[in-house]
């Protein structure tokens, strides 16, 4: 029973691990996953922007909150997305599972950067200025690190298979290591906590400010999700360009 | 007669070896680890009330540094003179093989760095309270430096330009590290408790005494096909 | 002649980056078999001897041990003696230590010591001076010197005869054929021929894979 399941699992593995039968799906789904993404990130946004309430203390400047909070919870999913896809390509050799994590180390990237930046534009009218070493920041400028890492691994090689290899036991690692960091960097801050900055912490948020926020998030993981699918079709192209039905499609 | 037949001790009274006849191996590290430190009064100021402020952080990151620097050999050398394939091909567990290479490069950087350290903590002020988590900080930080170093270093072995590489994979494993040590060196000096956070830093040290090896071990089966 | 192979390679085939090497490469060796492969620069020499030390996984097919496939085992690693490009030899110490580590990782055969191991290869004068004094023919022979010591089936040397004098050349010669009397097999790569008889020879060349 457990057996034919497992074989199902696998069968079912192969197929989708095959970069022909990814780049072949993933081009249906593409101009759909498309229209969804970006009709959310408009309604999230009109709805954000223009007609979720101001914020008590912070006025305006806190509607910046729309996008950063979506964008620094995916540089951290994508994290997790990029060791999880290098754990499934190490243990069962799959092709396609490297390609996309490949895929998502600089996507992942830009994610944390944009992330650190949009958090230091809204750090000077909260904070009076553009960079704080508080624990949150520094975990993501960590995590940034990390992904660098990771690219730079990644280009280092000149055999393909190599790079896919070290990248995945480099993010597997990091995967594994992410926890010990964050809590070492959150009990760093506690013990340094500067007196004069004052968070705006944890206050509970307005449900009229919630509403628009859960559609920017679900956006951003449908955004996050197309321009993946993209990167790894790169990839593949790159990849497999010798092959006959990557010759195909250019005729 | 065969005077040894135990691999592990093999490896590590080999690597120890050639680290005494070339001396390099244990003085270069070092002395990077000297200097740095001198290069604080210089930038800072040679006042002792603010060099003993800032004593713990400096001699934690140099320490740091100069672990790094020596990381970059600690599988080339082998792979260059082609000892890392016999001892990839060994029959004897490979993890074990690495742990005793790992071993062999604490001695030969981590222990001397620690047992410098009192010098320069003296050199630059610190207080008296110090020097005990300082020592002992170190002497456990630097040990998962190269465990967690030799992961990188193996990933990185066959690539002609992997030193700058290997310092920016393997340099945020070590956030950890750094903020327990130096902040136990902190606490004493303050007066406060500092055990708690050794204790920290050695729960740290176990588990990547216990990972380590083997992602090592993985990783260099990846990395010597460059 | 034993008939049962113990080194069977199956259909192999080995692409790098999904650039093909060889292709559909079937051998069976059996004891005292003695096989060189030849061919040009770049046909696959060393990788072919990688995949049999497990370095490399192959491409496809399989190779097998004693009827089983080699793939993170141990016991076919114990059996195994293989000597690449680089002698691995520490050049910080003497032959004698530099046997000493070897021992560390291999099983020795028996009635066999360090001293009469590195007599045998040759070396009975400068078995005590650091290796970086020694030329580049004294290196290979103190590579070589780990075959007289260590219990070993199946030999697999890349370029042995490089930087070989002759009398080294007709040392190694004599040793293949007491290794292969021994029931033995040796895989070794080289582009020059070896004045014993019955050698096997592989002309990788022949099983380039077409690029399609």
């Amino acid at each position: 029973m457990w057996q034919s399941i497992l074989k199902f699992i696998q069968k079912w593995f192969h197929r989708f691990g095959s970069p022909r039968w990814f780049y072949q799906t993933t081009g249906k789904w593409l101009p759909y996953l498309a229209v969804i993404s970006v009709g959310l990130l408009v309604l999230g946004s009109i709805w954000g922007l223009g007609f979720a309430p101001q914020d008590a203390r912070q006025g305006n400047s806190y509607r910046i909150i729309f996008i950063h909070v979506p964008i620094s919870v995916l540089a951290m999913i994508g994290y997790y997305v990029m060791a999880a896809a290098g754990a499934v390509a190490l243990i069962w050799k799959i092709k396609i599972a490297n390609m996309v994590m490949v895929s998502a180390a600089p996507l992942g990237a830009a994610l944390t950067f944009l992330a650190l930046l949009t958090g230091s534009i809204w750090g000077k009218p909260t904070w009076g200025t553009y960079w704080v070493w508080d624990a949150r920041i520094t975990s993501m400028l960590i995590l940034f690190f990390l992904y660098l890492g990771v690219i730079a691994l990644n280009q280092a090689f000149t055999s393909r298979d190599t790079a896919y290899k070290a990248c995945a036991i480099l993010s597997l690692v990091g995967t594994v290591n992410i926890p010990i960091i964050y809590k070492s960097v959150d009990w760093w801050y506690t013990l340094h906590q500067p007196a004069t900055i004052k968070l705006t912490g944890a206050s509970s948020i307005h449900p009229d400010m919630l509403k628009p926020l859960i559609v920017m998030i679900l956006g951003f993981y449908c955004f996050y999700a197309l321009v993946l699918m993209l990167n790894t079709r790169t990839e593949i192209l790159a990849r497999e360009w010798r092959s006959s039905w990557v010759r195909g499609l250019s005729q | 007669m065969h005077p040894t037949n135990n691999s592990h001790t093999g490896i590590l009274q080999r690597d120890l070896l050639v680290a005494i006849r070339q001396g390099s191996d244990f003085l270069n590290p070092l002395l990077f680890f000297v200097m740095t430190t001198t290069l604080v009064p210089l930038a800072v100021s040679p006042s002792p009330s603010q060099l003993a402020v800032i004593a713990p952080g400096m001699i934690w990151i140099t320490a740091l540094l100069a672990t790094l620097l020596a990381l970059d050999g600690i599988f080339k050398d082998d792979l260059a003179d082609g000892s890392l394939l016999q001892i990839i091909l060994s029959p004897k567990s490979l993890w074990s093989l690495v742990l005793a290479k790992v071993i062999a490069h604490w001695l030969k950087t981590g222990l001397p760095i620690t047992l410098m350290a009192p010098l320069l903590g003296m050199m630059l002020s610190l207080p008296g309270e110090g020097y005990i988590p300082l020592v002992t900080g170190l002497a456990v930080g630097t040990a998962c430096f190269s465990l967690i170093g030799a992961v990188g270093a193996a990933l990185t072995v066959a690539l002609q330009r992997g030193g700058v590489l290997l310092s920016l994979v393997v340099m945020p494993l070590y956030f950890p590290v750094l903020i327990f040590g130096a902040s136990s060196v902190q606490r004493a000096v303050q007066g406060l408790e500092y055990l708690p956070v050794l204790a920290m830093l050695g729960a740290f040290f176990t588990f990547t005494l216990l990972t380590g090896p083997f992602a090592a071990a993985a990783a260099l089966r990846v990395g010597i096909n460059g | 002649m034993a008939t049962t192979p113990l080194l069977e390679l199956q259909n192999l085939a080995f692409e790098r980056d999904d650039w093909p090497l060889f292709e559909s490469l079937s051998i069976a060796l059996c004891a005292g078999d003695v096989m060189q492969i030849s061919g040009p620069n770049g046909c696959g020499k060393t990788t072919l001897l990688h995949i049999l030390t497990t370095l490399h996984s192959p491409s496809y097919g399989s190779v097998l041990w004693r009827g089983e496939a080699i793939n993170g085992s141990a016991i076919y690693l114990a059996e195994l003696a293989f000597i690449g490009h680089q002698p691995g030899v520490k050049l910080a110490l003497t032959a004698r230590e530099n046997m000493r580590w070897c021992l560390g990782l291999f099983a020795p055969r028996k009635n066999i010591t360090i001293d009469t191991a590195l007599d045998s290869a040759g070396l009975n004068t400068c078995k005590d001076v650091p290796c970086s004094t020694l030329s580049a023919g004294q290196l290979r022979r103190v590579a070589l010197a780990a075959l007289y010591l260590r219990d070993a089936t199946l030999w697999l040397l890349d370029e042995p005869l490089t930087a070989l004098d002759s009398d080294a050349i007709a040392d190694l010669e004599s040793l293949f054929e007491t290794h292969r009397r021994a029931g033995g097999i040796i895989v070794f790569s080289s582009h020059q021929a070896l004045s014993i008889d019955g050698v096997r020879n592989l002309a990788l060349a022949e099983f380039t894979a077409k690029v399609h």
